[in-house]
Order: C-alpha cells, then structure tokens, then sequence
C-alpha cells in the first residue's frame, strides 16, 4: 500500500513538472487503450500483460494519469536497442524516479527461447542495461537500480512461434 | 561408411519435419552391428525373495537402448540356463546370437546378496567374463548397470556408462505457477531424485569431477547466484553472489577451481575462474562483448567460451597461461555452449543450422563438424565419460525432453521422461564403486 502511494505521488509530480517543461514529451503519449490491463499489483501486473497492449505501450490517457505505468518494454529480434516508441515510457518512469529517491527499479530483462540458455542471459542482460542507461541519462541514480537477467528461463508466453517470441523479448520494470 | 553418413545426415535433415517421430528408431536400426546378444533372466538360489529389480530385464534395457545389441526376447529363448556348465551352445547358434550373459542371485543375509554373472562367446563356446559381485536391495539396480557396462566394455572396446548418472532442469507449470527443480537420475532416466526445488528458475548445472558436488545457478530472490551443493548431505553455500549476473559455472579438471561468467553492475559479461578454497578471482576476458559458457579442456590448460565479439556468437579459446583469446570455429553464424569430449578431441556445441539450433561436433583434429541432432531447438550438449555419447535437451510438442545420440551420429534414442518440461541434461563423470 505505502508503495502505491509513492508511486501516485511519483505520478502527480509527473503531471505537474510535465505541463511546465515538457509539454511535447506528454504530448506525445496521446490517447489510450491497453493500459487498463495495468492493475492491482505491481509484482502481478508485470506478467502476462504484453499479451493484449502490445501496441499501446507508451499511449496514456489524460484521465488515465493515476493509473501505474506501462512496464513491460519489448524489442525487435536479436536487438537490445530501445525503440523510439518506449522514449516518453521510460522519461515517465525516471521522472517517477526522480522525484521520489526513495524508488528503486529492478529492471529484468528476458529473451525468447531460441539458442542457447546462457548466452540468452547475456542477451536478457543487454536489454535491461539498455533500459538502464536511458534511466541513468535521464538523472536516475545508479543505486536505484538493480538488473537481472532471465533469459529464456521466465518467459511470458510458452508458445514456440514468432508471436510468443515477441511476448518473451522484453525488459521488465519491477519498481519497488 | 562416412559416405553412407553422410547420406543418412542428409536424409535425416530433409525428412526430419515428416519423419522426425520415428527418425530415431530408423536410425538406429537402420546403420551399424548390431550385436546379437541373450540375456538370460537371473537364477534364485533358494531363500532370495522376489526381488523388486529385475537384473537381466535392466541389463537388456541397457544394451538395447546403446543401440549396438539386439537382445533376443525371452520367448525365444530355447532354454534359460543360470549357470555357464548348463549353457547348450547349439542352441544360441541356431537363433544367431553371438553372446549369452547368465547368472544366479545368492542370498547372504536378509536383504543382503552375492549376483554372480558369465558371459559367454557362443562360437567359440568360451567365458569371456565372469563376475560375482555383492549387493542389497539398495544396490541391486546399480549392480545391474556395472553388470551391463562390463559386457559393454567386453564386447565393444568401449567403456559403458549405464552406471553413471545424469542432471536435468526440470519446470513444472501449474496454472499460476511455475517450479523448478534440479534433479539427478540414473543415466536410464529412472530412479529420479531431486536435489533443489524452487520456485525461481534454475539453470546450469555442473557436477563436480569427483561427482560429490553439484554447482548450479539459482534466481532465489530475483538475483542470480551460484551455488554449490555437496549431493550426499544436500547442504550447499553460495559461491558467487556479485552484483548482476553469475551464471555458468564449471569445474577444473582438478575441482578446485570454477570456471563462470560475472555480469557486473554494468551488464558486461565475461569469464572468470574462481579458487573455491580461497574465493580469489582471476577475470579471463576483457572484451565489451558476450562471454560466457566457459568450459575446461580436459588437461586444464584451456578454456573454451561463447562470445559474440565478432558480431554473432562463436566458439573461442584461451590459453591459460596466456591472455590471447582464439576463434576456434568458423562454420555458420551461431555456434554457442561449448564442451569438450573427455578425451580432448571433440567439441560439441549448439549450432544454428538453415534456422535450426542443432547439436553439432567439431573434430578438433580434423576441423570438420557433423551435426547430430535433427530438432529445431535442441541444446545444452553434454558428452558421457567415455566420450562415445552425448545427451542433449530437445523440444517434443512444447516439452523438454532428453535425447542421446553417440559421437559418430549413428545412434540416438529418447531418454524415458516422466511429467515436466527437461533441459539441461549434465552427463556425470565415472562413478567411483
């Protein structure tokens, strides 16, 4: 409980500090669908989600504000690079950060099934340090977070196709 | 020979999305002798109960499931001698069969045993060997094993490892929840004993070279660590808990050392070798890119590693007493989780093959490479003590399952697996008596 009221706190200054200096980044997270299935928990919500907002990850509503974050960040096959979509995404989460010290994330990166178990750690943990520098870009300080990678050993969905691939090559924000 | 191999290969890769259920059957009955052999069902001395292992039935198992003998079913037996004086030669040479085993199980005390056992050469109507060995009901199944690794050994020139056993992941995926357990059995998949649960996953098994030991990664509290855990007594202790990834892990040829793989705060995963009596770490590679699977030649003087410094994953090597760190294959864009035969002439590894992940071997004295396996997501390869058979982790319907197939390609089988989801299958060394 004492965590989501930081996190709405995080989010009101979000607001605020967003409608003063940068109008354009929360301009940018336009009009909404797939955030409803952000919920209850943080610790729950984190798994399973992808599977229907795979598109809308960074869109948010206005009236939408008080709801958690998006955090689950996807990437393209073999890649750790951030695609542009996730900018405003990951701006939000650090400026969440940023406000309340007190925050850390653990950023938990993943790859889909294919090759071999340990080298897909490697890659897992590529991600989440991509996810982890524009964090530490963006102010956040080193001490708020911590990586783990999981490779291929916690996927978010068992299919052994291209779709369930797409689920399962992601980073995963676990703020606490 | 190597024509028809090649030719099998083939076949097999063409026809493996059609065929691939009964591909392993045809392979094996398809390419190499056969040895047509008769295990005799052991004779009882009077007073020795109905024992809950059947000797001869394990032992056929055994040398069916190598694929080098043809065992002859019991019904046809002519006659079933337990000793070698009442063996009629004449008998087995009319059914063809080259070699018959015999035996008689003596009762000593209560639960308590002496398994005397001859094998036979039916041309020659001579004893090739002869063993009597002593056992309890404990050790009857085990002493069948060491029974089918010495007419093994006999009738091939090959050290048998039905006697040893291997390690496997295992998760389990309820409705909500997925375990995961570490779980060592028999090297006939039976006799299953589970060494870790957890509810986080576990990965990367290694045995120690004395096989008391068992080192693996564990993601109990959502960070990675290595742990080592002494099998006999289940304690274990964390070897390696460093800020980001430890993963990994092998042993020295000489136990005392680990070889594994640290990530960092920064994410840069590289090789180390860890004195476990000392803790002292030496870092092996200093590149900005993936290293990791890092394993030890045989003699100790090498360690060979995954990295993708070149843009994809390759095989490299590096010389212990020096720092220079050497591609070692060339072929295709994906060659990952190197381990060496223990003999020091083979490399197995994962091989990204026309979008397939094969297993595949590398001769390191031919430099060529033969893919073995025909699944699209087979991995974690691991050579049997004798360096004749490797086991492997495939995918069947969605499920991990366990295969086996020898060096030369010519034989694979499915490991018997019983619920859950299998991978990362660790051969273990010899076992001591």
């Amino acid at each position: 409980m004492e965590r989501f009221n930081l996190g709405l706190i995080g989010l009101l200054f979000l607001v605020l500090s967003g409608c003063a200096s940068s109008g354009s980044k929360l301009g940018s997270m336009g009009n909404d669908s797939g955030m409803s299935s952000s919920s209850d928990s943080e610790d729950a919500a984190t798994y399973g989600m992808g599977m229907d907002s795979n598109n809308n990850l960074e869109t948010m509503t206005d009236d939408s504000m008080s709801e958690n974050l998006e955090t689950i960040i996807y990437f393209d096959f073999d890649r750790s690079e951030l695609r542009t979509e996730y900018d405003g995404l990951i701006n939000a989460h650090a400026s969440n950060m940023n406000s309340n010290t007190l925050l850390t994330v653990r950023l938990e990166g993943h790859a889909d099934e294919r090759g071999s178990r340990e080298y897909n750690i490697g890659l897992g943990e590529r991600r989440a340090q991509a996810v982890r520098r524009m964090l530490l870009l963006n102010g956040v300080a080193p001490a708020q977070i911590t990586t783990v990678s999981f490779g291929e050993e916690r996927p978010n969905s068992y299919g052994s196709d291209e779709s369930s691939y797409t689920q399962n090559r992601r980073v995963e924000l676990v703020i606490n | 020979m190597n024509l028809d191999k090649k030719i099998i290969l083939l076949l097999c890769l063409f026809f493996h999305d059609v065929l691939y259920a009964e591909l392993t059957i045809r392979i094996t009955q398809g390419v190499g002798k056969q040895t047509p052999i008769a295990i005799v069902p052991f004779g009882a001395d009077k007073g020795v109960p109905l024992l809950s292992v059947d000797i001869a039935e394990i032992i056929t198992n055994d040398l069916m499931r190598s694929g080098r003998f043809s065992p002859t079913p019991q019904k046809n037996m002519l006659q079933k001698p337990t000793t070698g004086a009442e063996i009629d030669f004449d008998d087995w040479s009319i059914l063809g069969v080259e070699a018959v085993v015999v035996g008689r199980i003596t009762q000593m005390r209560t639960g308590s045993y002496n398994i005397q056992f001859q094998l036979f050469d039916i041309y020659k109507g001579e004893q090739i060997v002869g063993y009597r060995m002593p056992a309890n009901d404990s050790t009857l199944r085990r002493s069948a094993h060491r029974i089918a690794d010495m007419i093994y050994r006999e009738l091939t020139g090959i050290r048998g490892v039905f006697d040893t056993k291997v390690a496997y992941v295992k998760s389990n995926v309820s409705r909500n929840e997925t375990s995961y357990s570490l779980i060592i059995a028999d090297s006939d998949g039976e006799n299953e004993q589970v060494v870790v649960n957890s509810k986080d996953p576990i990965m990367s098994p290694a045995w120690s070279p004395d096989s008391r030991q068992i080192a693996y990664v564990s993601f109990e509290g959502n960070a990675s660590s290595i742990y080592l855990q002494t099998l006999r007594t289940g304690n274990r202790r964390k070897i390696s808990d460093h800020p980001g990834i430890n993963g990994s892990p092998a042993f020295s040829p000489d136990g005392r050392k680990l070889v594994l793989t640290l990530g960092g705060p920064d994410g840069n995963l590289d090789v180390y070798i860890l004195d476990i009596a000392t803790r002292a770490l030496k870092r092996m590679t200093y590149n900005r890119a993936i290293d990791t699977e890092a394993t030890w030649s045989p003699n100790g003087k090498e360690i060979y590693f995954t990295s993708d410094r070149g843009g994809a994953p390759q095989i490299y090597k590096i010389f212990l007493n020096s720092d220079k760190a050497e591609r070692v294959t060339f072929q295709g864009n994906y060659n990952a989780r190197p381990r060496l035969s223990p003999d020091g002439t083979k490399l197995a590894m994962v091989h990204l093959y026309r979008g397939d992940y094969r297993i595949a071997i590398y001769d390191i004295n031919k430099k060529d490479l033969l893919i073995l396996s025909s699944g699209m997501q087979d991995e974690s390869p691991s050579f049997a003590p004798n360096s004749d058979t490797l086991i492997y982790a495939t995918k069947m319907r969605g499920n991990g399952v366990l295969e086996t197939v020898t060096a030369d390609g010519l034989v694979r089988q499915r490991v018997a697996s019983k619920q859950g989801d299998i991978r990362e299958p660790v051969w273990s060394p010899f076992l001591k008596l």
